[in-house]
């Protein structure tokens, strides 16, 4: 039924006006539906996670006993918090230099289109194929020993890199042409165009981008189980199997033993409140941006 | 550009002029930068050959078509036939975009057009906050809530609705629809966000053109808005279908991991996503099942290529459309916005 200008400029009819009062309900219907398990994930989170925070979560190792006391999860906080370090100390400098590429030097030219475009490839691979390709390559062949914490670093930021990469981009494009242009007619040169006037002018939103790709890394699971497996213990040696939050969570929800399922809940809360913070800093470096 | 504007004076170096060492840092700086966005396209070819190449063994022994078409996948006889993981990728797949996809552009269209202007931020970044959880945390809801609290409304469902297709039988705990509906929630972020930009790109003078001729709000939506922005939110949905299928922990807890193509959406089925995570440990000492796994991910990568090829080619073309002269408008959302999104 399509609507003619005539039956438009004509009042609105009472069917009309019915349809427009119903299909607004139903877009707000939907909205409603949509928050409906945000709601739902984040009470259980809080109702049977806080049970779970039993005292020695923080501070204790998984003990591994099926049946008795499960133990905490500091192995797994702290081997996060390791392997996502090294994901972005990769991933933040190589994706930031890739988008600059793309903007201060290949603009429109044929090899910066397919840097762009295979940057948006990357996008859409699943985090497992970028686990699988680790594992292939550096696992499977043993170099620097099988399952270790660098190469679940390496498969996060594998998928972190074009998070990066897209959203510096963005930021980097905002920066006035005339910022460049003034500096240039003074003299100075490209490299410290960018160096001191780009970057700087850039960079909360840089940040903000960069974060938000940690933030991304950090709730992975699929990379890490090929990469850098799990183990009980605490180690701050990346070139060993390391636990992680993620997996830890995977192994205890198939578990026939309460105290870790809880231990699971409780993994879980901790790792989005991890990730909210991230998410969280992520926004408020944004706010400082001048340029957006 | 900048660099040997200045003139030389016959006498000599001008002041301008830099030194020797000064004028090679440019190149070598835009040499450094271009070879690390080489870099980035040599990893990902290397990758996919190597995929290949490994794949190689179990695909010559199945053969390509028969690897993928053939239902049966029996690791312990070395059959690998992927069919009844490929099915259970695209049904529960089908069944997000099902539920998600009307719900997302619903949530889309709402806080764009309809809610008023000081829910606008708070809704959006509600919407956003179910892609910062992990989907490891979707599939312990899932387990744990899901599955036991909707399992008596799905035994309801399948017998008062026995009619429908693929509708019917007894409901297993895990089954294709609790993975689709927890596939459902996860894609409703990214196919949100990406629809709300796509609909921002819609020329103001088109809706107060319908405003003014006497369109009701809907009928501005229906005349003005959709039409215009049809192509991007079909992008938007592919992007979340490419998502659907490449998701494996969430859909690995809950679809039942049953190597079977089952008849109905209540049985349990398994996905490829899923076996890889689930098989590739005892797959380490047979070339043949890790080829196997190997080339399943590899079916994988190739259908989320597409799907992603075609989507952001849709994407980018309505979003680019309204620009005109304007600066390149880049699809924030796939890189922003979403960034927290998941598929673990």
């Amino acid at each position: 039924m399509s609507t003619s200008a005539q039956t438009l400029l004509a009042p609105a009819s009472g069917r009309r006006r019915t349809t427009d009062r119903v299909m607004r309900g139903v877009l707000a219907l939907g909205t409603l539906v949509a928050l409906i398990p945000l709601v739902l994930v984040i009470y259980y989170l809080f109702a049977r996670g806080l049970k779970g925070m039993s005292a020695g979560f923080f501070t204790s190792d998984p003990t591994g006993s099926f049946l008795g006391e499960p133990g905490g999860v500091k192995s797994a906080i702290l081997g996060t918090l390791e392997i996502v370090a090294l994901a972005a100390a990769i991933a933040i400098p190589i994706g930031i230099g890739v988008a600059l590429y793309l903007v201060e030097f290949g603009k429109k030219g044929l090899f910066a289109q397919i840097v762009r475009y295979f940057v948006d490839v990357m996008t859409g691979v699943p985090s497992i194929v970028f686990g699988l390709f680790i594992y292939i390559t550096l696992v499977t062949s043993g170099i620097g020993g099988s399952f270790t914490g660098w190469k679940g670093s390496l498969a996060l930021a594998l998928l972190m890199l074009p998070v990066v990469t897209r959203s510096a981009e963005v930021v980097l494009n905002l920066v006035p042409e005339a910022l460049r242009e003034a500096a240039l007619a003074l003299g100075v040169p490209r490299w410290k165009v960018t160096l001191k006037i780009v970057l700087p002018t850039a960079l909360p939103g840089l940040i903000t981008g960069s974060l938000l790709a940690v933030a991304r890394g950090m709730g992975e699971t699929a990379p890490l189980l090929f990469t850098s497996a799990s183990v009980f213990g605490t180690t701050y040696n990346l070139g060993e199997r390391m636990n992680s939050l993620p997996v830890q969570i995977f192994q205890d929800i198939s578990q026939p033993n309460d105290a870790i399922v809880n231990r699971a809940w409780a993994s879980a809360l901790t790792l989005v409140l991890l990730i909210l913070a991230i998410t969280l800093i992520a926004r408020l470096a944004a706010r400082r941006s001048a340029i957006t | 550009m900048g660099a040997g504007a200045a003139r030389t004076t016959p006498a000599g170096r001008s002041s301008f002029e830099r030194s020797a060492a000064a004028r090679r840092a440019d190149p070598l700086f835009r040499g450094g930068l271009t070879a690390v966005s080489a870099l980035v396209l040599v990893i990902l070819g290397f990758f996919f050959v190597f995929l290949i190449v490994k794949a190689r063994p179990a695909l010559a022994e199945q053969g390509v078509l028969s690897f993928v078409f053939s239902n049966d996948w029996n690791p312990s006889k070395d059959v690998f036939g992927a069919w009844p993981l490929l099915a259970g990728t695209l049904i529960t797949s089908a069944i997000a975009m099902v539920i998600g996809v009307p719900i997302a552009v619903a949530t889309a269209l709402f806080i764009t057009e309809l809610s008023p202007h000081r829910l606008r931020q708070p809704l959006t970044i509600l919407v956003e906050l179910l892609a910062a959880v992990p989907s490891v945390v979707y599939g312990l809801w899932g387990v744990f809530v899901l599955i036991p609290k909707l399992r008596g409304t799905e035994q309801n469902f399948s017998d008062s609705l026995s009619f429908l297709p693929f509708v019917g039988g007894s409901v297993a705990g895990p089954n294709y629809f609790i993975a689709g509906l927890l596939l459902a929630i996860m894609i409703l972020p990214i196919v949100s966000a990406i629809s709300r930009e796509v609909i921002a790109t819609v020329p103001v003078e088109h809706k107060e053109a319908a405003l003014a001729l006497g369109a009701t709000r809907w009928e501005m939506i229906r005349i003005a808005v959709l039409p215009y922005s049809r192509s991007g939110i079909t992008g938007a949905a592919l992007l979340g279908l490419g998502r659907a299928v490449g998701e494996t922990i969430a859909v690995v807890l809950v679809i039942g991991n049953a190597t079977q193509v089952g008849e109905h959406i209540f049985d349990q089925g398994y996905s490829l996503a899923a076996v890889v995570a689930n098989e590739f440990g005892e797959a380490a000492n047979d070339p043949l099942h890790s080829g196997a796994l190997i080339a399943a991910g590899l079916l994988l990568f190739i259908l989320t290529l597409g799907i992603n090829g075609i989507a952001r080619a849709l994407v980018v073309r309505a979003e680019r459309r309204q620009s005109g002269t304007g600066p390149t408008p880049e699809p924030v959302g796939v890189a922003g916005m979403s960034a927290t999104g998941g598929a673990a």
